[in-house]
């Protein structure tokens, strides 16, 4: 097995975070879990932060997304324009498939 | 199951922002400065990652996650992990810092550590 | 010793005065350094050195990539594309960095944060201000950009999108300011000196110095430093 993942999802593509509450260290903050957006850009692959807490090497390393969400999606009650967003960067195992 | 960890505080209510800046003290530039050269960054060898400083952050307590500072956590973390990395052992800390604080408690201590600096500051 | 009361830190380290005048966690670092040095993963030189250089990092690189970038499209264009590469250009050196750059127009607003623990480009900009790392602002910028905003004094109008960043693995965010009008003709230095740090978080918008003075007071003062990051000798620790 190569120790980078290869990206499955490009620029545009619509995905969703998967919701999900795992043990251990993680970089997906709760509040983004289970939201939809759009990739806008792929930064690269990088050792998984799960792993890498746990003293291993956190290969193979994973495509990371910059995925951008609308805020109105994101929060109930979101107080500001509907053009208005929010990005953060996903790692290609927490999109759901 | 644990969802949303106590550090993981995105869209939680809070107060407003203060607008506080901070002068860092010598001993907080000199925890910053071990937690770069501990992760490789600045060229010697690699002792742990920074999702191991993370995630022994991420385990203390709530409450004393909120009243302790910046570097009040990472100086605890860094020494657990070093710890788990096997550099030294808990007895080994156990003694150095009963030593550490017998120096400390010395009246008119000459000097409490090599290199500790003169200067503290008050406030953190 | 010198060393004076540490009263929050020792009230964290269980309220028994054992360590005065020391905080528990500072005699913690001592001891973390001695083992460390004698165990021969580190030197007390090495140690120096990087907190030399961590000091000689600061907002006024950032400051001197924004000028740049404002008189000089393509350079513009390769930081947009490559913000580390574009740091380097300058001389500055930012290993392990990955920065992206993300540019206000006058359709969008950018402000950064991380909301997990406290991500900043600490390899340009040096180390990131006592707010920044606050339960307040981590916790509220993603969800109320606008009223956090307003606390910094910067009201964004609604026809402008907010886009707020959080810095949340591997890549490091800096925001590239619009230039003020009324900067025709004005040199790289001077452009430079209306960078502020909090521009380059996004929480401020660079203004001409009469347009600051004119400005509306905000609610309370702010203690605003353009080097909070420097604890020389000089100078007086600020509480904070």
């Amino acid at each position: 097995m190569s120790a980078v993942l290869e990206p499955m999802f490009r620029t545009g593509d619509r995905v969703r975070v998967r919701k999900a509450a795992p043990l251990g260290h993680v970089r997906t903050p709760f509040y983004i879990r289970g939201h939809a957006g759009v990739v806008e850009r792929i930064c690269g692959a990088f050792p998984n932060p799960e792993e890498l807490a746990q003293q291993r090497d956190g290969l193979p390393a994973q495509p990371l997304y910059r995925v951008r969400f609308r805020q109105k999606d994101v929060w109930p009650g979101y107080r500001g324009s509907a053009a208005d967003v929010i990005e953060l960067e996903i790692f290609q195992h927490w999109i759901e498939a | 199951m644990i969802e949303r960890s106590h550090h993981d505080m995105g869209g939680q209510p809070a107060g407003r922002v203060k607008r506080s800046e901070h002068a860092y003290d010598d001993w907080e530039l000199r925890v910053d400065a071990m937690m770069m050269l501990l992760t490789g960054v600045t060229g010697m060898k690699k002792r742990m990652t920074v999702d191991e400083l993370r995630k022994n952050i991420e385990a203390l307590p709530p409450a004393d996650y909120d009243k302790m500072g910046y570097y009040d956590r990472w100086v605890i973390s860094l020494t657990q992990t070093m710890i788990q990395r096997g550099v030294f052992t808990t007895d080994d800390l156990a003694r150095k810092l009963a030593e550490v604080e017998h120096r400390a408690q010395a009246p008119k201590s000459p000097k409490l550590a090599a290199g500790a600096g003169k200067k503290r500051a008050p406030g953190r | 010793m010198t060393m004076e009361r540490n009263e929050k830190s020792g009230r964290a380290a269980g309220g028994t005065g054992r360590y005065e005048p020391y905080s528990y966690f500072q005699l913690m670092e001592v001891s973390l350094r001695e083992l460390l040095v004698e165990k021969g993963v580190v030197t007390e030189d090495a140690i120096a050195g990087a907190m030399a250089a961590m000091r000689a990092r600061g907002p006024e690189r950032g400051a001197a990539m924004v000028a740049r970038a404002w008189l000089d499209p393509a350079y513009k264009a390769r930081m947009l594309a490559n913000g580390s590469a574009a740091a380097e250009e300058l001389g500055f050196e930012v290993p392990g960095l990955k920065l992206i750059v993300v540019e206000n127009t006058p359709e969008t607003h950018n402000v950064i944060v991380c909301t997990l623990c406290s991500c900043y480009p600490r390899m340009l900009l040096g180390l990131p201000p006592e707010w920044y790392k606050s339960r307040p602002y981590r916790s509220r910028v993603v969800r109320e950009p606008r009223i956090v905003l307003a606390e910094f004094g910067l009201r964004v109008p609604p026809q402008v999108a907010i886009r707020v960043h959080d810095s949340n693995a591997d890549m490091r965010y800096m925001v590239l300011p619009m230039r003020p009008a009324g900067t025709e003709g004005w040199s790289e230095a001077q452009l430079a000196g209306l960078v502020t740090r909090d521009c380059l978080i996004g929480v401020a918008v660079p203004t001409l110095p009469a347009a600051r003075k004119s400005a509306k007071p905000s609610p309370r003062k702010p203690a605003r430093s353009k080097t909070p990051r420097k604890p020389n000798k000089s100078r007086k620790p600020r509480k904070s």
